[in-house]
């Protein structure tokens, strides 16, 4: 799996790359428009991290017009300081795949990745496996051991985004945020959250799941298969 | 006092006291004239009466005034000499009027032949009573008709010319900083009110552009800080993945992390607070609050669950609100976050939606200050992980929408947002 970020900041970019490779990813940076334009024609990616303004110039957009134009932007996730409705719309018009503002979580980026790898290459229908746990993300359907496994949307959203960065921290925030949005202040709603993981706990240790969510000095926590 | 009433107070004034002076010259100038005349008159007849006199002997017989109007005394040459013509206001009884009446009288001497004579030449006088009071009540009714006129000219000029200024100043009035608009300015000749309404419209263009710069700031600046968030946040928690950490190193980490994601939070806030202001949000559309209401009461449903919280929803009506539902979303979830945030475990929240109203209501031991909750960085409670923002966001957005975001307090909070009264 090959993915090309494109990122001005280099501090920020060693992070990306940093969190890609965790993941064993073939990993590719450009942090000019120039270098980001050889590179996106020399070679295929699988997924390509845009940075929109390049260098304070909104040049991130000139690069994703050009891939649109030779029908290359699928797979692009642009990433923005701007967070701005307007460039949001305008990069998914241009066939970007995601938008992504920052500042975001590790666990965030990599599974936006994931998605959009997994989008490309099953077109939306496919599975992730953790254990004997299988998750089907086009039916939104969870298997232990290939027996139905009944959940709630919201412990269903939980589990999925465990399992995509299965074996990985999991920050307790990034969590309420994925799955809660803006419908929670993480702070002050971490017995909730803590609530709502023992309980899902409880469900797969029921089911016979052979994952386990460990809680990781209240830093947050990280889903192991066996 | 408006200028208009001040300049007429000052023009009267000025008028009571200069026109009596004027009239005063003016009617000993009438007098003098009047007196002049007369003079001249009998001076006429005196010589004609003389040049009679050497025809006709009779004149030198006409002692008495009578029927005439002069009378011939004879004198000694002695008193001739010593004598000088005098003119002299007199009375003298008239048959007509049965009374004394002024009269003027030139006292002379004149010579024919030999004898010498003292000749009395009268004219009756204008009635200088009538002449003061005819001049007194025509003096009087010119002073209130040029006062009147004056004020009357003054008020019609002064409106018409103030005119541009009036204009100025009310569209001053209605003038927000906010509202990107121009003013209309006046055509006028006068260059006082053109040098006035270049010098506002060049301050004001100066105002609204520093106020601009200043919006257009916190927004650069809030931009400007989520990339050295971003990557102190993903430093922190590939750090955190590191499996050797200690628990007390975990720890630290985890509190340093919180506060990141604090700051994450008041930045998104004030970014968000200076896009609502700056009216960034696309354009309103038909809301169905009980739909958006609903979905937000399922979405929040877990935390209502787990906090033990009683929960009631009432619909009285179906009501629509015209606003960006993005922002629609914001505005609701951020007052149901609220009330469950502040309520007792255990205790009630309840929703009604009634009249295009929305009306939250959660229990609670003291009311909040009406005055400041809506302020930014307010807190009820002393509550850290609080931005302070949230309710002034509400209160953005109501304010763009042209809805009405209100509190009260009756052993509980109510928020009622609803369309403007």
């Amino acid at each position: 799996m090959k993915i090309l970020v494109i990122e001005d900041e280099q501090a920020m970019l060693d992070n990306i790359v940093d969190a890609l490779k965790g993941e064993q990813y073939l990993v590719e940076t450009a942090n000019c428009y120039d270098t980001a334009m050889k590179k996106v024609f020399e070679y295929e990616y699988d997924c390509i991290l845009l940075d929109i303004s390049l260098q304070n110039t909104d040049s991130g957009f000139d690069i994703l017009t050009e891939l649109k134009k030779h029908n290359k932007a699928e797979g692009v996730i642009i990433v923005s300081a701007k967070n701005s409705l307007d460039d949001k719309i305008r990069g998914l018009n241009l066939g970007a795949d995601d938008y992504l503002p920052k500042p975001f979580h590790i666990s965030e980026l990599l599974a936006r990745v994931k998605a959009v790898i997994r989008r490309r290459r099953f077109s939306g229908s496919d599975q992730i496996n953790a254990g004997n746990l299988k998750i089907d993300t086009g039916e939104q359907f969870v298997y232990v051991a290939d027996q139905p496994f009944s959940i709630n949307r919201k412990e269903f959203e939980v589990l999925l985004y465990l399992v995509t960065n299965k074996n990985r921290l999991v920050n307790k925030s990034a969590l309420a945020e994925h799955v809660w949005g803006d419908h929670i202040d993480s702070a002050d709603n971490f017995d909730f959250i803590y609530s709502q993981i023992k309980n899902l706990r409880k469900k797969l240790k029921d089911a016979k799941a052979l994952v386990d969510i460990q809680s990781i000095y209240g830093v947050g926590y990280k889903l192991l298969a066996e | 006092m408006k200028l208009l009433n001040y300049t007429s107070r000052y023009f009267s004034i000025v008028l009571v006291i200069l026109i009596p002076i004027w009239a005063g010259l003016f009617y000993y100038a009438m007098l003098d004239e009047v007196y002049d005349s007369m003079d001249d008159g009998l001076d006429n007849q005196r010589q004609l009466i003389i040049s009679k006199a050497a025809l006709d002997s009779t004149i030198t017989n006409h002692k008495e005034f009578e029927e005439g109007n002069y009378s011939v005394v004879p004198v000694s040459a002695l008193d001739a000499r010593k004598h000088t013509d005098i003119y002299i206001d007199t009375m003298m009884y008239m048959q007509n009027e049965k009374d004394y009446e002024p009269v003027r009288m030139l006292q002379t001497v004149f010579r024919k032949g030999q004898n010498y004579y003292q000749m009395r030449v009268i004219t009756s006088m204008v009635e200088e009573d009538d002449l003061i009071s005819e001049l007194t009540y025509a003096l009087l009714w010119l002073y209130f008709g040029l006062v009147l006129t004056i004020l009357l000219l003054n008020n019609f000029l002064l409106r018409n010319i103030w005119k541009p200024f009036y204009k100025l100043i009310s569209q001053l009035q209605d003038f927000k900083l906010n509202n990107v608009q121009r003013l209309t300015l006046s055509d006028t000749r006068v260059d006082e009110f053109n040098l006035m309404q270049n010098t506002v419209q060049h301050f004001l263009n100066n105002t609204v552009s520093v106020y601009n710069h200043q919006k257009q700031f916190i927004e650069n600046a809030s931009h400007e800080l989520q990339t050295p968030l971003a990557i102190a946040l993903n430093k922190l928690e590939l750090l955190a993945e590191n499996n050797a950490l200690q628990p007390d190193q975990a720890q630290l980490l985890d509190s340093a992390l919180d506060n990141l994601e604090r700051l994450k939070r008041l930045n998104h806030s004030l970014l968000l607070l200076s896009k609502i202001e700056n009216d960034q949000f696309e354009a309103a559309k038909d809301v169905s609050i009980n739909s958006l209401a609903k979905r937000l009461i399922e979405d929040f449903r877990e935390q209502i669950d787990f906090y033990k919280l009683s929960f009631t929803f009432q619909e009285h009506d179906q009501s629509k609100w015209q606003i960006n539902p993005d922002l629609a979303d914001i505005l609701m979830s951020n007052l149901i976050k609220n009330a469950i945030k502040h309520t007792p475990t255990g205790g009630a929240i309840s929703i009604t939606i009634s009249n295009s109203n929305f009306i939250i209501e959660n229990d609670s031991a003291a009311p909040l200050d009406n005055t400041l909750i809506f302020e930014r960085f307010y807190k009820g409670s002393a509550s850290s992980s609080s931005t302070g923002l949230g309710l002034a966001i509400s209160q953005a957005i109501v304010k763009v929408s042209g809805l009405r975001l209100g509190y009260a307090y009756n052993q509980k909070h109510i928020f009622t947002v609803g369309p403007l009264a």
